[in-house]
């Protein structure tokens, strides 16, 4: 039976919203004060949905402990209280929160203990979050 | 199609124990949620159902509605109760109640209710275990 078993994280990062595409001031009208050349930092939530068929010895889908194991070691250890601009990743992509789950969606596609990736959720504020269902 | 969830909150204890195993093959995969003697949770039970709203009355369902049917078929049955020795579903060792198990007991108590109501469908069924921990199921095989 298929069903699916979620997970919330923390990550505690900063960023700074600016493209080399852009004049500094298109940066500042599109970005706004999310451009503050120091950066500023979020509590990020990373919401982690896995879809699989729950085994009928344990009643689990997934070793939680083992999916704690992947995503702190492909998240949470690369991005918690860094600055996410310095992040190869984001040498040339701007560390919007779209692109983050995007790309923690990729991170975590192929490394899953148990199960498929079903969604990445990301909340960048308890106001806003992103969703992505595909690298 | 519309989508409205409800939530609701119950309290309960449970332990994790298959008793086709051992006790130390329990004790191995289950870790500490094997304690026999239980543990508890503030369970949160989100119920969606999807349809269109009434021409007249702007409803996909009443909510108030929801609202009973959710308490009638889980919260009395589930609320301040030991899941492993007082509910039918997973008493004496037939279904261990973990949290993805608890959304399709859920799921099977909701859904002939919501079906039987006509109108809208259940949708999916989530229960968190805490607010960093949850499962949930759209009743697929």
């Amino acid at each position: 039976m298929k069903a699916y078993f979620g997970r919330r994280y923390m990550v505690s990062a900063s960023h700074r919203l600016h493209t080399d595409a852009l004049t500094a001031e298109q940066n500042r009208a599109v970005y706004g004060k999310c451009n503050n050349p120091h950066g500023h930092g979020h509590n990020y939530v990373v919401e982690v949905l896995v879809g699989g068929a729950v085994n009928p010895e344990t009643g689990m889908l997934i070793d939680m402990a083992a999916l704690d194991a992947v995503v702190n070691d492909k998240i949470v250890a690369r991005f918690d209280c860094q600055n996410l601009n310095l992040d190869p990743a984001f040498a040339r992509d701007v560390p919007t929160t779209e692109n983050l789950s995007r790309l923690v969606f990729g991170l975590l596609k192929d490394k899953l203990p148990a199960g498929e990736l079903e969604c990445v959720r990301v909340e960048e504020t308890e106001n806003n979050f992103f969703e992505v269902f595909d690298a | 199609m519309i989508f409205l969830t409800r939530r609701a909150t119950f309290s309960a204890s449970h332990y994790y124990w298959n008793e086709a195993w051992s006790a130390e093959k329990n004790e191995q995969v289950f870790g500490r949620c094997a304690n026999r003697n239980g543990h508890g949770h503030n369970y949160t039970l989100e119920v969606t159902v999807a349809g269109e709203p009434d021409p007249v009355t702007g409803f996909v369902v009443d909510l108030k509605w929801l609202k009973e049917v959710m308490e009638r078929e889980v919260l009395a049955r589930y609320d301040h109760r030991h899941l492993n020795l007082e509910v039918e579903e997973f008493a004496a060792g037939k279904m261990i109640p973990t949290t993805e198990n608890i959304a399709i007991a859920a799921w099977r108590r909701l859904e002939p209710a919501v079906r039987a109501a006509g109108g809208a469908q259940l949708s999916r069924i989530r229960v968190y275990e805490t607010p960093e921990i949850f499962a949930e199921y759209r009743g697929e095989a």
